[in-house]
């Protein structure tokens, strides 16, 4: 027997859970502390947003809603490491990525709201929409990083999938595609532990998600999904190699979903409190607020001036979201094709008519 | 000008809009240098390079899901389905995403993409290579359903297919891909989707259908016209939307109409095409509307395949009852 191919995992992290450094090398974010600082304050925004959303639905104001709640440093971590020209395919809750990438607070609230609007947001207008249907995001981003190959564009995709996606075909074909094509794209595994009520042990007997990259023959880590220095670090060389025409990446983040799955899930029916409680001592925002203050970087002012600030904006936020314009009827047919077929037209006009008989 | 037959026009098409437009791509199962197991992607890779015919790994979510992403960054991807047996992957694909795009986006994401795909029964093949599952796309709002019947309508249709800014379900009757042969002029001149094509003129009863069931409804019209019964021919072409104006008005002034279709009868175009006459034309009519169709069984294996289709015969059967009602 001879051995024709052995493989490992690597699992990174920069930042502990009680805010230092760890590990021989040192990226330079760990040093940026301008960055990190805005970073840092758009991962609180992210929360005191994702609080407001919630209890947005929880008084009838706002419909089903996916709380990001424990998972800022992953997904601004991402956010930060792409650059605008890049093409962002996401699930449904990674607001932390979409805030860095010019989506407003107030188009998100669109979304859950029932107003498509939302979903013609002030992100990069590349960008891809919220995608329920879970993976078919991943073939998505396979696509558009095959087109900016093809062009010969310097621009990669990155796209995302939870736990639960990860055993889906769409994900493992799209890996496929990205290592057959040598596409310029980065997935990143976004494990939260839990997929609704199925916890990741379920998923896959594998040791790690990020294998299944491997599997396909892509270069797959695991990070600290909670650390955010590790994320942005690891993102943004996923990135560049890609971008060099060096192929796709794999990165399992690893982080844990410290709220309900949606706003229509009841977590404590499944999961243990005793878990949720120990997973907060690994929480990103923590962390990354200690390392600030440990570096004389942040202080108690300027942390409650901040939470002013984030109030603030959310409160604008949930303003605008209010105060948009009523969806006249006729949005329901008008971006259903570029030019309306006879028969669609003609319903269109016997539902404004009826508008009019109702008014 | 050559005589092409329809599976020749479609690789016309596609050379042409492959030459004429650089951001279209074909893309597919065995397209490449084996040129499509039907050859209708014969001679591209070799013409325009695997950077615009491109042979992806066996996996159909992931083709209609990259044509999906593609298309929504400025390209015009042309993704073949090997056989409509084989597209239920994509399934999932087509109605939640290339569909929606424009919607969901407000029009900020579009999907000018094709997806071609062989379809039909009456060529010996083995099981899931003979369905007619037209109806199952055509009910889904969003995209645009093409079925081409000839040479020439082929060449046309998918150039505008292809041009379309929103996605198109192309769909190729395997059966009559090489049944005839005629002249096709490769001027790039597209034929207007949406529309009915009126294949034959008649006064006295009006046969409905689209793809391969044209050959048996011409066949049927040729041996009415012996009876004395003028027949005319519409191909539906485009199953949706449906042009019912077209039909409407031919069962204006006919009075009575048969819908010929090769999928099962239950829920089919035909079903939509019929009630609506009902809706609009029922004091057009001088005859109940009659349906031939597949029957709603499991596409038999081909011992009997024969035994399932739509016959001339059974065209005539139903004109006959319908000529009957006076």
């Amino acid at each position: 027997m001879t051995t024709v191919a052995s493989f490992s995992v690597e699992y990174i992290q920069y930042l502990s859970p009680s805010g230092t450094l760890t590990g021989e090398t040192i990226p330079p974010i760990a040093k940026d502390f301008e960055t990190i600082k805005s970073l840092y304050k758009t991962m609180v925004l992210t929360r005191v947003f994702d609080a407001k959303a919630i209890s947005l639905q929880r008084t009838g104001k706002l419909g089903t809603y996916a709380s990001s709640l424990g998972h800022e440093a992953v997904h601004v971590g991402i956010g930060s490491a792409m650059k605008y020209e890049d093409v962002f395919a996401p699930a449904y809750r990674e607001y932390g990525v979409q805030f860095v990438r010019g989506v407003k607070m107030s188009e998100v609230l669109l979304y859950w709201g029932g107003d498509e609007r939302g979903s013609n947001f002030s992100g990069p207008p590349h960008d891809f929409a919220w995608c329920v249907p879970i993976a078919t995001q991943n073939t998505h981003a396979a696509g558009a990083a095959l087109a900016f190959k093809l062009r010969k564009e310097a621009r990669c995709t990155l796209s995302v999938i939870g736990d639960g996606g990860s055993s889906k075909g769409d994900f493992l074909e799209a890996i496929n595609a990205a290592s057959a094509f040598k596409l310029p794209m980065v997935f990143v595994i976004i494990n939260n532990g839990w997929a609704i009520s199925v916890p990741r042990a379920k998923q896959s007997s594998g040791e790690t998600l990020a294998q299944k990259g491997i599997a396909g023959g892509l270069p797959s880590i695991q990070v600290d999904g909670n650390d955010l220095l590790a994320v942005h670090h690891e993102v943004k060389k996923a990135l560049d190699r890609a971008r060099n025409g060096e192929g796709a990446t794999v990165i399992e983040a690893i982080t844990y979903r410290l709220g309900d799955h949606t706003t229509a899930d009841d977590a404590s029916r499944y999961r243990p409190d005793q878990e949720v409680e120990d997973a907060k001592r690994f929480e990103p925002i923590l962390r990354l607020r200690q390392y600030l203050m440990d570096n004389n970087q942040w202080s108690v002012q300027q942390e409650n001036k901040l939470m002013e600030d984030c109030a603030i904006k959310v409160e604008a936020a949930v303003k605008e979201y209010q105060s948009a314009s009523k969806l006249p009827v006729s949005d329901m047919f008008d971006y259903m094709y570029a030019e309306l077929p006879h028969d669609l037209a003609e319903q269109r006009a016997y539902a404004l008519a009826l508008e009019e008989e109702n008014k | 000008m050559a005589k092409l037959a329809m599976v020749e026009a479609v690789s016309l098409a596609l050379n042409y809009e492959l030459e004429h437009d650089k951001d279209v791509v074909v893309l597919g199962e065995d397209v490449g240098i084996n040129g499509g197991v039907f050859r209708a992607t014969s001679g591209l890779a070799q013409r325009f390079g695997e950077d615009r015919v491109i042979d992806t790994p066996l996996a159909e979510a992931m083709i209609a899901g990259m044509t999906v992403g593609m298309a929504t960054q400025g390209m015009k991807p042309v993704a073949e389905a090997q056989f409509m047996g084989f597209i239920f992957p994509m399934f999932e694909q087509i109605v939640c995403h290339a569909a929606r795009m424009r919607n969901r986006t407000r029009g900020r994401l579009t999907c000018p993409l094709v997806i071609r795909a062989p379809f039909g029964g009456g060529i010996h093949a083995p099981e899931h290579h003979s369905e007619s599952i037209e109806s199952m796309f055509a009910h889904t709002p969003g995209i645009r359903v093409v079925i081409p019947s000839s040479p020439s309508r082929a060449y046309g249709l998918l150039l505008a297919a292809i041009r379309d800014p929103d996605p198109v379900l192309f769909l190729e009757p395997k059966r009559i891909y090489r049944l005839v042969k005629e002249e096709v002029v490769d001027d790039g001149e597209e034929l207007p989707l949406d529309m009915c094509f009126e294949l034959r003129e008649g006064n006295d009863i009006t046969l409905v259908t689209w793809g391969s069931m044209i050959k048996e409804t011409l066949e049927a019209a040729e041996a009415l016209e012996k009876q004395g019964i003028s027949a005319e021919v519409i191909d539906v072409a485009t199953v949706s939307p449906i042009d019912h104006e077209t039909i409407a008005d031919s069962v204006k002034k006919t009075g009575r109409c048969v819908i010929i279709q090769e999928a099962p009868k239950h829920c089919g175009v035909a079903s939509e095409i019929a009630a609506t006459l009902a809706e609009n034309s029922l004091y057009s009519l001088m005859a109940p509307i009659k349906r031939v169709a597949g029957y709603d069984v499991i596409m038999p294996l081909f011992k009997l395949e024969k035994k399932y289709m739509p016959t001339v015969n059974r065209i005539l059967k139903a004109v006959n009852e319908v000529m009957e009602v006076s």
